[in-house]
């Protein structure tokens, strides 16, 4: 008995990331030794990155998925973030997962509680209850993959609301994972609160979309809108549902005005979260988008300028913030909305041109961004979640190789030639000059210009404003070979990028044939 | 040997680059510092297989290099020379040698930053000067920010009490953000500029986009956008502000870099885009860009006549120097184009040479102020006469190189427009007093300051530093042509499709004397 319909390969990089996550809950009762469950964590995300590069181009589940160029492209964004972001945690996950029972119980919280594991065989805590929640995180981390992934082959309605829940509820636990930091807890409700609202949204532009055309299916939808043989009775209730819909994508990429939750989230999450989510995020949140776009677009195109007077408001306001703030974490989250916005600009000029350079700009932030996190990590103290810009004083003098590489990232951040973060602003403006909306990108480079400030400030601090502290932190291995290959990411990209883009260009040609 | 066949260019692009990235693992200073020097000399005499393998009398780009690069979005890596940047990368290649000899002594514990740094501003400022891809050419240009932003940053003046959007800090850190964020934003709108171009022309080739006839009000927009990048850069009066801040507070070696060779990329830029791509509102702003050159050029004299630092004296008179330039290029004929782009060299030998001396003078007295100074003829003769020449060359005289490339652009300039010709020459007189004013100053009168009686003379290094730059003064001072000849060619080229477009103005074609 066959299912031709369901075509099960379509989704084994999903398969391999769930079945990975329940293996290492499994194994965390057993294995003392919570690195092992990094270990296993990361060759499962090595795993799913081979299976998407692998996948045919198919339709699954009845039209629900659909495994195309684009799937592929975002989706090996999302693992490499994951693969980095578990590389990056695996010696200093410790940090925010192991705790000793009696602080716990001094009063403070511990969301996520009912998930605790403990072992009380360790000769040296005996005397304690050490508890180590590695594996729920590394867990929760896979299953957060596998949301994503399938968010960027959701090629429906109900998969795309499927995909944003299982990343979102996920990420709602990871935020708050740190029972420490009262920050992390608030962080994680915040988020909880507003992502459900996010939830809402998203949900009910989804049910007035249906209404509207009839279809939960982006295929249907576009021939509906295409074809218009049939008058819609609710056609009136499509620009609502469409306008809703923006509403919800806006809340999970970070659009500014559905931005606040933002830089308290990314301060308050543990820094491998906060690493991870802020890049695999937008890389899924955009797929979906496109997709979305590409099918609402089909007819009639009025969204755009909406989504090009978002995307000025979400860099402009993004950048200002920036400016302001002391807190690293708190500046690459204003940074990261500000990015937001030069993508979306990308998707705004609704020609290929511009998704391409959206796409690639996925990838760039990806390698760039999760740097500049990584290089936040390395510096912060075990005891602490996050750095300020003080702190990084003299890095170059005490850490040299260091200094270099989050200039690397900085100034790729800031869209400095001939680094990957420049191409991604290149190739988003030229979409938009090449869709008339040269004004678009008047707006984006300067307010590249007005960012550049704040990622030069780093850089000063670094590298000219004198000594700072002169014990070097020691760094973890992983930590290192995070940063580094990172760094490369942001270089090759830059340098050696007609692979990608061959990839990229691939990807977005069979979505404007569809 | 087929000549074709090296890739004359990207050699010389690109070792500076592969020198510096090895030297990042050399153990000791002194190592370091002849390795940087023998990257630095071993780029010079390559480059001067241009001059000596140059095809003369052609008018087109030579040692031209073609390859795809990213094929998806049509970005080649294109690079190719003509008469008009040949000479500006003959002096990159110069002063960064020279700037090395220089920064022997005197940069301390983070050599090894400098050096890398100093390589790699090479490589992004000879990639300026050859890329002929809009997006290369963009790359490189704003790559060169990077270690210039680090040179001033790092190994500036620490004078404190700067404040920048609220924040204290000292002054190198202030003019290299100023420096940074001022140019960045001045190009961001080329970037734009270079996409809409692109949307006519289907290419960033540079050679193919110049054969396009864009639309009246297009021009208008795209040369404010590119003028606007260059004109900072040059810098043209009133963008200029950010170049006394960064002038004086670089260290020296970053001054002479700044001043000889940075500035040079915009009006390089001018030539190189401005004129070929947007004819009809080239001519359409003359009156506009050249006003703002002769404001740039007795504004700077003028500044410069009261200034009390010899640092801000030099800076200054470089906004007055890069306003005969623009003034040159802007008459839109062949002698003005030539004896600008001669004069962007003489600058930034002359200029160049002027920031060593005001360096070497600093190492020893730590002072740059004209009234700690006074009598040091006595003391420091070799110093006194070399900075005598050195200074007569900037202000014009002729014999030395300073003249043959102002004459020539007031020539021009006379024939354009005579107003702007007899104003600027008020520039040359102002010129000359400033300068001797700076030498009396310094050297002459009695030797008041107890703290100059002790300073050594120049050292066999020094001398070795400013010789070549001298001997180049009389070169270019006696025997032009050598240089002219070269230049013609491509000058009479841009100007010749500058009016082809409309042949109802005729314009004076006659060969540079």
């Amino acid at each position: 008995m066959t299912f031709p319909t369901l075509n099960l390969p379509v989704i084994a990089p999903q398969v391999v990331l769930v079945a990975a996550a329940l293996v290492i809950l499994i194994a965390d009762l057993l294995i003392r030794e919570k690195r092992v469950l990094g270990w296993l964590s990361l060759l499962a995300v090595i795993a799913a990155l081979a299976a998407t590069l692998a996948q045919p181009g198919a339709v699954a589940f009845q039209t629900m998925a659909l495994a195309d160029g684009l799937g592929r492209v975002t989706g090996v964004a999302i693992l490499i973030a994951a693969g980095l972001a578990i590389l990056l945690a695996i010696e200093r996950v410790g940090d925010f997962t192991r705790f000793d029972q009696p602080g716990l119980l001094k009063g403070q919280a511990s969301p996520g509680g009912h998930l605790v594991t403990w072992s009380l065989s360790d000769a040296q805590h005996r005397r304690h209850r050490v508890t180590d929640r590695a594996g729920a995180y590394y867990a929760l981390l896979l299953l957060a993959t596998a949301g994503m992934q399938a968010l960027t082959i959701a090629s429906d309605f109900m998969t795309i609301f499927l995909g944003v829940e299982i990343l979102s509820l996920a990420l709602y636990v990871l935020v708050g994972f740190n029972p420490r930091e009262a920050r992390s807890a608030e962080a994680a409700l915040k988020y909880f609160l507003l992502g459900a609202f996010a939830s809402g949204f998203l949900l009910y532009g989804i049910a007035l979309i249906y209404a509207a055309t009839g279809a939960t299916n982006l295929d249907q939808i576009a021939r509906h809108l295409l074809v218009m043989s049939m008058p819609l009775p609710f056609a009136p209730l499509l620009p609502v549902g469409v306008g809703l819909l923006l509403v919800g994508f806006g809340f999970k990429v970070a659009l500014v005005p559905f931005h606040m939750w933002t830089p308290d989230v990314y301060q308050g999450a543990p820094t491998p979260v906060t690493a991870f989510m802020s890049v695999s995020t937008k890389a899924a949140a955009f797929a979906a988008l496109i997709r979305v776009l590409a099918a609402l677009t089909s007819h009639d195109r009025p969204w755009l300028l909406a989504l090009a007077a978002l995307a000025v408001l979400t860099m402009t306001l993004g950048n200002l913030a920036a400016l302001r703030q002391s807190s690293l974490k708190r500046m690459l989250a204003y940074s990261s909305i500000a990015h937001a916005g030069y993508l979306l600009t990308g998707l705004a000029a609704g020609n290929s041109q511009g998704t391409q350079g959206a796409l690639y700009y996925l990838l760039a932030y990806t390698f760039m961004n999760l740097g500049a996190f990584a290089v936040v990590l390395a510096v912060q103290r075990r005891e602490e979640n996050d750095v300020t810009v003080e702190q990084v004083t003299g890095l170059a003098g005490r850490q040299p190789a260091l200094a270099a590489l989050m200039a690397i990232f900085m100034f790729s951040l800031a869209g400095i030639p001939p680094l990957a973060g420049f191409f991604g602003k290149l190739y988003v403006f030229k979409g938009a000059v090449d869709a008339g909306l040269a004004w678009l990108a008047i707006v984006g480079v300067l307010n590249s210009a007005i960012g550049a400030y704040y990622y030069l400030r780093v850089t000063v601090q670094m590298y000219m404003a004198g000594e700072g502290e002169t014990v070097a932190s020691k760094i973890a291995w992983p930590v290192w070979v995070t940063v580094v290959l990172a760094a490369a990411g942001t270089v090759a990209l830059g340098l050696w990028q007609w692979p990608w883009m061959q990839q990229i260009t691939a990807a977005v040609a069979t979505l404007a044939l569809r | 040997m087929n000549l074709s066949s090296i890739p004359l260019l990207s050699i010389i692009t690109f070792l500076p680059l592969a020198g510096g990235l090895i030297l990042l693992a050399l153990p000791n200073a002194k190592l370091q510092k002849w390795w940087a020097l023998g990257v630095s000399l071993a780029t010079f005499a390559i480059s001067c297989l241009l001059f000596v393998w140059w095809r003369n009398g052609e008018a087109g780009m030579q040692f031209l290099e073609r390859q795809p690069w990213i094929p998806q979005f049509d970005i080649q890596y294109l690079l190719g020379v003509d008469g008009l940047s040949l000479f500006l990368v003959l002096l990159t290649t110069l002063l960064t040698a020279l700037v090395l000899l220089f920064s022997w002594t005197g940069i301390g514990k983070r050599l090894k930053s400098y050096l890398f740094l100093m390589l790699l501003l090479e490589t992004g400022m000879i990639g300026v000067f050859t890329a002929l891809d809009l997006v290369l050419f963009y790359i490189f240009w704003e790559l060169s920010l990077v270690p210039m932003y680090f040179l001033i940053g790092g190994w500036g003046d620490p004078h404190s009490g700067y404040k920048f959007l609220g924040r204290e800090m000292p002054w190198r850190i202030y003019a290299a953000l100023k420096f940074f964020i001022y140019t960045m934003a001045g190009s961001a709108l080329m970037l734009v500029a270079i996409l809409v171009l692109y949307g006519q022309g289907g290419t960033f080739d540079l050679i193919e986009l110049q054969k396009l006839s864009l639309a009246a009000h297009l021009q208008f927009w795209l040369f404010l956008a590119f003028g606007l990048a260059f004109a900072i850069k040059a810098p043209l009066f009133p963008f200029h502000t950010w170049l006394p801040d960064a002038h004086v507070a670089a260290p020296t070696g970053g001054s002479v870099i700044l001043a000889g060779v940075l500035l040079k990329m915009g009006t390089y830029g001018f030539v190189r885009f401005c004129l070929p791509l947007f004819p009809d509102a080239t001519r359409q702003f003359v009156p506009w860009i050249a006003g703002l050159a002769i404001v740039g050029i007795l504004y700077g004299a003028l500044v410069a006549l009261v200034q009390k630092d010899v640092k801000s004296l030099v800076a200054y008179s470089s906004v007055a120097h890069l306003g005969f330039v623009i003034l040159g290029i802007f008459a839109l004929n062949p002698q003005g184009l030539a004896g600008a782009t001669l004069q962007m060299v003489n600058h930034g030998l002359s200029t160049g040479a002027l920031f060593l001396m005001v360096g070497m003078l600093y190492n020893r007295r730590h002072t740059r102020m004209l009234a700690d100074f006074g009598g040091l003829w006595k003391q420091v003769p070799i110093f006194g006469f070399l900075f005598i020449v050195v200074a007569l060359s900037s202000a014009g005289l002729p014999g030395l190189n300073g003249f043959v490339g102002e004459f020539n652009i007031l020539l021009a300039a006379f024939r354009a427009n005579q107003l702007f010709a007899i104003l600027g020459t008020f520039g040359i007189i102002l010129a000359a007093w400033y300068l001797l004013h700076a030498v009396r100053q310094m050297l002459h009168g009695p030797l008041t300051q107890a703290e100059n009686a002790t300073i050594p003379d120049l050292n066999w290094r020094e001398v070795l530093t400013l010789v070549p730059i001298i001997v180049l003064f009389f070169v270019i001072g006696l025997f032009p042509n050598l240089f002219f000849d070269k230049i013609n060619p491509s000058a009479e080229a841009v100007v010749k499709a500058l009016n082809a477009q409309r042949p109802a103005v005729s314009m004076m074609m006659e060969r540079v004397p």
